[in-house]
């Protein structure tokens, strides 16, 4: 149902109802979290406090949550408090990932304000006997009488349970206006923005040592010399897990040094040669998720297998934490992308309640998923027990997190479609192999410090996400028209560690599914855009694909200079953003050089409450998939990785940045939020592919395109 | 990569000669410019036809001449910086003016798209071109010239596959007719195959062929008189090039530890070896382009290489084991306070697998006979191209003074147990942006 | 020993071997300069001294003294931004944001000495920065804006 079935009149809405109010299910996260007060305070003194439990990544949520906060409160932006989670305080929304938080929080937040408005707002009528709007954080009626929110707020006045309809503001002063960040002043002018940056009194600094590959085994460690080092005060050591604390960072740095030249480990890693063949030869558990009683293929079938390698978060700012520990509890200041789960995992790793563990977020580098925050947020939680009473701040170092960080899962997917006489798909059958896309704490043992302690917890089995979000088949299924019968070969064992990378499956799987689509079009010599199109029935779809092919030229593209075009189309998990995405390629020769010239991308993500910070998270990920697809994949040999820097794990650097990347934003007032952060990474992977085919008249199907398999590929 | 005329005075400019005195280089022209008038008129070749190449060749072919084409690292003169590959535009600073690297590719009328094989050939063996003019030696035909017809026909395959770029030449800046460069062959070059030595191995002769022809590493390595040919009594000795100082790889190798195959292989191939030394400047491209090569051969050029050191197995031995020993003892102690807070962390720490790197008293940087490759080393870093992997040595420029990296430089030669150099802060100097 | 930071005199007491980036964030409590690798692979640690773009996690104090040390900080405040920070504001130039004090202070650099630089010129300066939020588009942009505020163009 569309949120807004309502007549507007000047800015105030009536909606009606026809559902018993109880009946309904309650909008976004007001469903698990259904008081108004645990979202919208007020107090006597005027201030008002809006309350997430979700995170400021980078994305622009907070700016984002507080454009609809203040809309519908009536409020400046200003005059608002925006609390982020902390598992003291705000509601408990898990983690801040697949692109949910406007859908969840957003939601939640939009109509929690509202009814918080209303209810005193009508309170505000019964006592000034007239009607009354809502303005600048008061009541007012139509005569000028006034009353503000704060003389309003008595005891429990917002301890109300939600109600599954709102009257929302719909006038679009604040929401849907591209308003500034509220946090890149601090950012830009050396202000407190980060965990990083977090100073309290007292605090030591702690490196932590690991392991040179996964498994290894501490057999011994010479701590005296390290002992003795200028500013060491504490060498802490249980079971495997290794750590050294100092009095100022630079000591720390030296102590880390020094430890690890002291250890001895004994190395079990068996890493794999051959990673596709063994991916492949690994036990699976297979689902069919769409399509169960589609029928076999008959006819000419086109076929292709896709690959795609381990790639890394790769957080330009290593994972960092705060800890202190004392007879009250442990309190944790860190980046993760949940502090619920985070709690949930520390206090068994610590054998604490969770009632004495207080995880509060604070912003990190981006971590676009999973990445080392939880676990270093459990590093320094064994650290500061070690130093009670002394906050501990934990800086893990460039190598720690490029070895050490889950990385987004090998996978391979195989397509296999016919053609009818029209050109048009008749079959299609698709299969994805993959990990699980999360070990997300979760439980003490998700956490490296978990594992490696003298009594070590069992990390979580490794589960698939259900449909229909998914985990590696996330965008399995074509949105499409025709029938295709989609298969999850979900793959249990890890041989390397791996968690949620944003996007999670859907990069693979647009980037297969829509290399495909060109793969077909050629066959069916059908332009790729006119190709989709004919075989897609929703009409936002349509309307993202064909602004980007205007606004691309795509009709009068001329091949010239070794240049050639490509087009990719998603919804992301096929119920929130639309994205389509057209680029211009140079493809060298000799040196397999790929270089992304033009790129022009269409974005639907339902009602924008920030057209450019929905512009900027789309930018953001074309540029960032640009790096994944044409240069990066984890390396390592028979037991270490390899890749522990940037030297050894090279991404994009602006030699490689488009000449242009223009986003077009569609917004649709009204209608849901759909999230924006991991909605262009797939597409952007296939309009490349398709791109260099189209350049070159050869097919890549590996990702990803560095010089090396380009140039191969190219000279076959 | 070919600075052969440059070489001549070990300098990289004009106005900067060390060494040298203008009387001698003016002299020294004059005598040519003399030879050249006398003998123009004798030095000229006929024009070999134009022809329509064929567009395709065997694909086995075609490959075999890339690979040989990686060998003679020729897109390092003829493509130049961010231009298309083959195309063109390198400029050659020599002291007798600027020679640019000319466009190869196969467009017709800009590349040499009509060029028959028989004049690739001869340009390749004589350092003629196709309209017979003589082509200077900054085109090191006095070591191409050995190499067989069937690979020249395989690069001729290669460079006429290549995407074809209109892109005019540059014209020279040498005041000196063609026929100079006739008469320099006349005395110095010796056209012809690479005969294989019977008293050695086949991986030697592969190697030998691989180095002295199209690899062309005397080039650089081996010094040059004052007439810019290779010293034929001091191959391999040690040269200048583009400012960087080319190590002798003879008898005289500057490596604290003497070059062992294995190690070789490894640099030419990965451009690192543990305990040797990072390729950087000039030799960076030719370990990229080497890293493309067959294992084989590269391993053969590194037999071939490591036999030019003639000192005994006992000798080299005894000058590894003092080198260890003193680089181990150096690294140990603190003695000076850049160095332990800025290249310590990393240096002493070995090739360590937190990516530590080149124990430095081991480093051929510390021990040629200038400071200068080390002063580059330092202010630029040593950095992997773009998207690709490789040792990472970061860019000081700009964080040291001259004064500090003087001082720096002096403390690492310290390290290495070799006399001091010369004017350290005058060699400094000229590493400096402004002066290169 | 004294390091000149922003036109300021600080007594510092680190050892003399100390990389310059932890004595500006821990003595100095000055946040923008980062920690992003302490390799001088990323740029996130980029300061100026003597105008002059320099890693800040690789470069000892020791050879700071009587030299020019200028941080993000230095060119301005939340509440009165530099052109190089109303420029990165007004362009929204950034998303995490880790990078782009080092990105700024590259583009100061720059700009200092070559106030006409081009975007070509911007690129190749930018290169040794990683931004891993792919702000990189915005960042040309802001620095482009930065150099025609510095030129005194509005």
């Amino acid at each position: 149902m569309n949120r807004r079935q309502f007549l507007q009149t000047g800015g105030a809405l009536i909606v009606s109802f026809s559902i018993p109010a109880r009946a309904q299910k309650l909008p976004g996260a007001l469903a698990h979290t259904p008081q108004l007060d645990s979202w919208i305070r007020i107090g006597a003194d005027g201030s008002i406090t809006v309350f997430t439990g979700k995170a400021e990544l980078g994305q622009g949520v907070k700016t984002a949550i507080l454009q609809i906060a203040s809309e519908q409160l009536a409020v400046d932006m200003q005059a608002i408090k925006l609390v982020t989670a902390d598992t003291a305080l705000t509601p408990n929304e898990g983690y801040t990932a697949g692109s949910n938080s406007m859908k969840d929080s957003g939601t939640a937040i939009l109509n929690a304000a509202a009814q918080a408005r209303e209810i005193l707002l009508a309170e505000a009528s019964r006592r000034l006997g007239a009607p009354v709007t809502a303005q600048n954080g008061a009541a007012v009626t139509a005569d000028g009488r006034r009353i503000a929110y704060a003389q309003l707020v008595e005891g429990k006045t917002l301890s109300a349970r939600a109600a599954p309809e709102s009257k929302l503001i719909t006038a679009r002063r604040v929401m849907g206006k591209s308003i500034p960040r509220v946090d890149i002043p601090a950012k830009v002018t050396g202000g407190v923005a980060y965990v990083h940056d977090l100073r309290l009194p007292g605090m030591v600094h702690a490196r932590v040592v690991r392991p040179p590959s996964p498994g290894a085994q501490l057999k011994s460690v010479n701590t005296d010399a390290v002992a003795r080092m200028a500013g060491v005060q504490k060498i802490v050591r249980d079971g495997h897990f290794l750590a050294v604390v100092a009095g100022r960072e630079w000591e720390a740095v030296q102590a880390l040094r020094a430890l690890r030249a002291a250890c001895t480990w004994s190395e079990q890693a068996r890493l794999p040669k051959e990673i596709y063949a063994t991916l492949a030869s690994l036990p699976t558990q297979d689902t069919v998720i769409a399509g169960k009683d589609a029928a076999q293929l008959s006819g000419r079938v086109v076929q292709a297998a896709y690959r795609r390698p381990y790639q890394l978060h790769g957080a330009i700012g290593p994972a960092c934490a705060v800890a202190r520990y004392d007879n009250d509890g442990l309190t944790i200041w860190s980046h993760a992308q949940g502090m619920f789960p985070l709690r949930g995992a520390v206090s068994e790793l610590m054998g604490l309640p969770a009632e004495k563990v207080h995880c509060i977020h604070m912003e990190g580098a981006g971590c676009y998923g999973h990445n080392g925050a939880d676990d270093v947020a459990g590093d320094a939680a064994l650290i500061a027990r070690a130093m009670p009473g002394k906050p501990v701040r934990v800086q893990w170092m460039r190598e720690d997190e490029h070895a050490w960080e889950p990385y987004g899962p090998a996978m391979l997917t195989e397509a296999r479609a016919t053609l009818d006489g029209s050109g048009n798909v008749s079959g299609w059958q698709y299969e994805v192999s993959s990990n699980t896309h999360s070990t997300r704490p979760g439980k003490a043992g998700d956490l490296i410090a978990g594992r490696y302690v003298e009594k070590p917890f069992p990390p979580s089995p490794p589960r698939p996400l259900p449909q229909p979000e998914g985990g590696g088949d996330r965008n399995a299924i074509p949105l499409y028209r025709f029938p295709s019968r989609v298969t999850h070969r979900f793959i249990p064992e890890m041989p390397l560690r791996v968690s949620a990378l944003r996007g999670l499956g859907a990069y693979m799987n647009i980037f297969s599914i829509e290399s495909f689509m060109d793969e077909l079009a050629l066959a069916a010599k059908a332009d790729p855009v006119e190709f989709r199109l004919r075989q897609l029935d929703d009409p936002r779809a349509k309307d993202v694909i064909k602004l980007v092919a205007e606004k691309f030229g795509w009709g009068s593209y001329k091949k010239q200079n070794g240049n050639g075009r490509g087009f990719a189309f998603a919804r992301y998990k096929n119920l929130a953003a639309y994205c389509a995405i057209a680029m211009d390629v140079a493809v060298e020769r000799d040196t397999g050089d790929v270089r992304v010239q033009r790129v022009v991308a269409a974005i639907d993500s339902g009602e924008a409450i920030n057209p450019d910070g929905i512009k900027n998270q789309i930018e953001g990920g074309i540029i960032q998939s640009i790096s994944w697809t044409t240069f990066e994949s984890a390396m390592w040999n028979d037991t270490r990785m390899t890749s522990r820097d940037w030297s050894s794990y090279p991404i994009l650097r602006f030699s490689h940045v488009p000449e242009s990347v223009d986003v077009h934003v569609i917004d649709r007032p009204g209608e849901h939020f759909l999230g924006t952060g991991e909605a262009s990474q797939g597409p952007t992977a296939g309009a490349l592919a398709n791109a260099i085919a189209h350049a070159t008249g050869v097919r890549i199907r590996d990702l990803p395109f560095n010089r090396k398999r380009v140039k191969e590929m190219l000279a076959a | 990569m070919n600075r052969v005329l440059r070489s001549v005075c070990g300098c990289t400019h004009r106005t900067s000669c060390t060494g040298h005195s203008n009387i001698r280089f003016h002299l020294t022209l004059s005598r040519l410019v003399g030879l050249a008038l006398f003998l123009v008129g004798c030095a000229s070749h006929e024009s070999v036809p134009q022809v329509e190449p064929p567009k395709t060749f065997p694909r086995e072919q075609v490959l075999k001449g890339q690979e040989l084409a990686y060998v003679g690292n020729c897109m390092g003169c003829h493509t130049e910086e961010g231009g298309k590959p083959y195309a063109g535009g390198t400029p050659l600073r020599t002291p007798f003016g600027t020679i640019h690297g000319t466009n190869i590719t196969p467009d017709p009328e800009t590349g040499i798209g009509q060029w028959s094989l028989a004049a690739f050939t001869r340009a390749m063996r004589e350092g003629v071109d196709r309209g017979g003019h003589n082509l200077f030696p900054a085109f090191p035909y006095d070591h191409f010239t050995k190499t067989t017809d069937e690979d020249i026909a395989a690069l001729y395959a290669f460079i006429m596959t290549r995407e074809p770029v209109s892109k005019k030449n540059v014209a020279n800046t040498v005041p000196l007719p063609r026929a100079t460069a006739g008469w320099w062959k006349s005395k110095y070059l010796e056209p012809g195959v690479y005969k294989p030595d019977p008293a050695q191995s086949g991986e030697w002769n592969r190697g030998a062929y691989l180095v002295e022809g199209l690899g062309h590493c005397g080039a650089c390595h081996t010094p040059r008189d004052r007439l810019g040919a290779e010293k034929k009594d001091a191959q391999f000795a040690g040269a200048e090039i583009e400012g960087w100082h080319a190590p002798a790889l003879d008898s005289t190798s500057p490596s604290p530890i003497p070059w062992t195959v294995d190690a070789l292989q490894a640099y030419l191939k990965h451009g690192v070896a543990d305990q040797h030394a990072q390729s950087a400047g000039p030799m960076a491209e030719v370990a990229h382009d080497l890293s493309h090569v067959n294992d084989a051969d590269v391993r053969a050029m590194a037999v071939y290489v490591v036999s030019l050191d003639k000192r005994s197995a006992d000798q080299r031995k005894q000058a590894g084991d003092a080198a260890l020993a003193r680089a181990r003892a150096a690294v140990a102690q603190k003695g000076n306070a850049v160095y332990d807070g800025a290249c310590a962390d990393c240096h002493n720490l070995g090739r360590a697998q937190e990516g530590g790197a080149l124990e430095l008293p081991l480093g051929t940087a510390l021990t040629v006979p200038t400071p200068k490759n080390l002063a580059y080393i330092i202010r630029d870093g040593i950095l992997p191209r773009d998207g690709e992997r490789s040792g990472w040595m970061p860019a000081f420029e700009g964080a040291l003074t001259d004064a500090q990296l003087t001082e720096l430089l002096t403390y690492l030669r310290a390290l290495s147990g070799q006399p001091a150099w010369n004017d350290v802060a005058g060699e400094v100097k000229k590493t400096s942006k402004g002066q290169r | 020993m004294k390091l000149d930071v922003n036109g300021q005199v600080h007594e510092v007491e680190a050892d003399a071997t100390t990389p310059l980036l932890y004595v500006l964030r821990d003595d100095l409590k000055l946040n923008a300069a980062k920690f992003g690798c302490g390799l001088g692979q990323c740029g996130a640690c980029v300061v100026m001294v003597d105008g002059e773009a320099i890693y800040s996690c690789i470069t000892p104090i020791s050879v700071l003294e009587n030299r020019k040390i200028k941080t993000l900080e230095g060119l301005g405040t939340a509440g009165k931004p530099g052109p190089m920070q109303r420029a990165f504001i007004d362009a929204q130039a950034a998303q995490c944001g880790y990078c782009i004090p080092g990105m700024m202070m590259r583009a100061q650099a720059l700009l200092e000495k070559n106030p006409g630089a081009t975007e070509a010129d911007i690129r190749g300066a930018l290169q040794p920065h990683l931004c891993r939020c792919g702000t990189h588009s915005r960042i040309l942009h802001a620095v482009a804006r930065a150099g025609e505020l510095m030129r005194g163009k509005s």
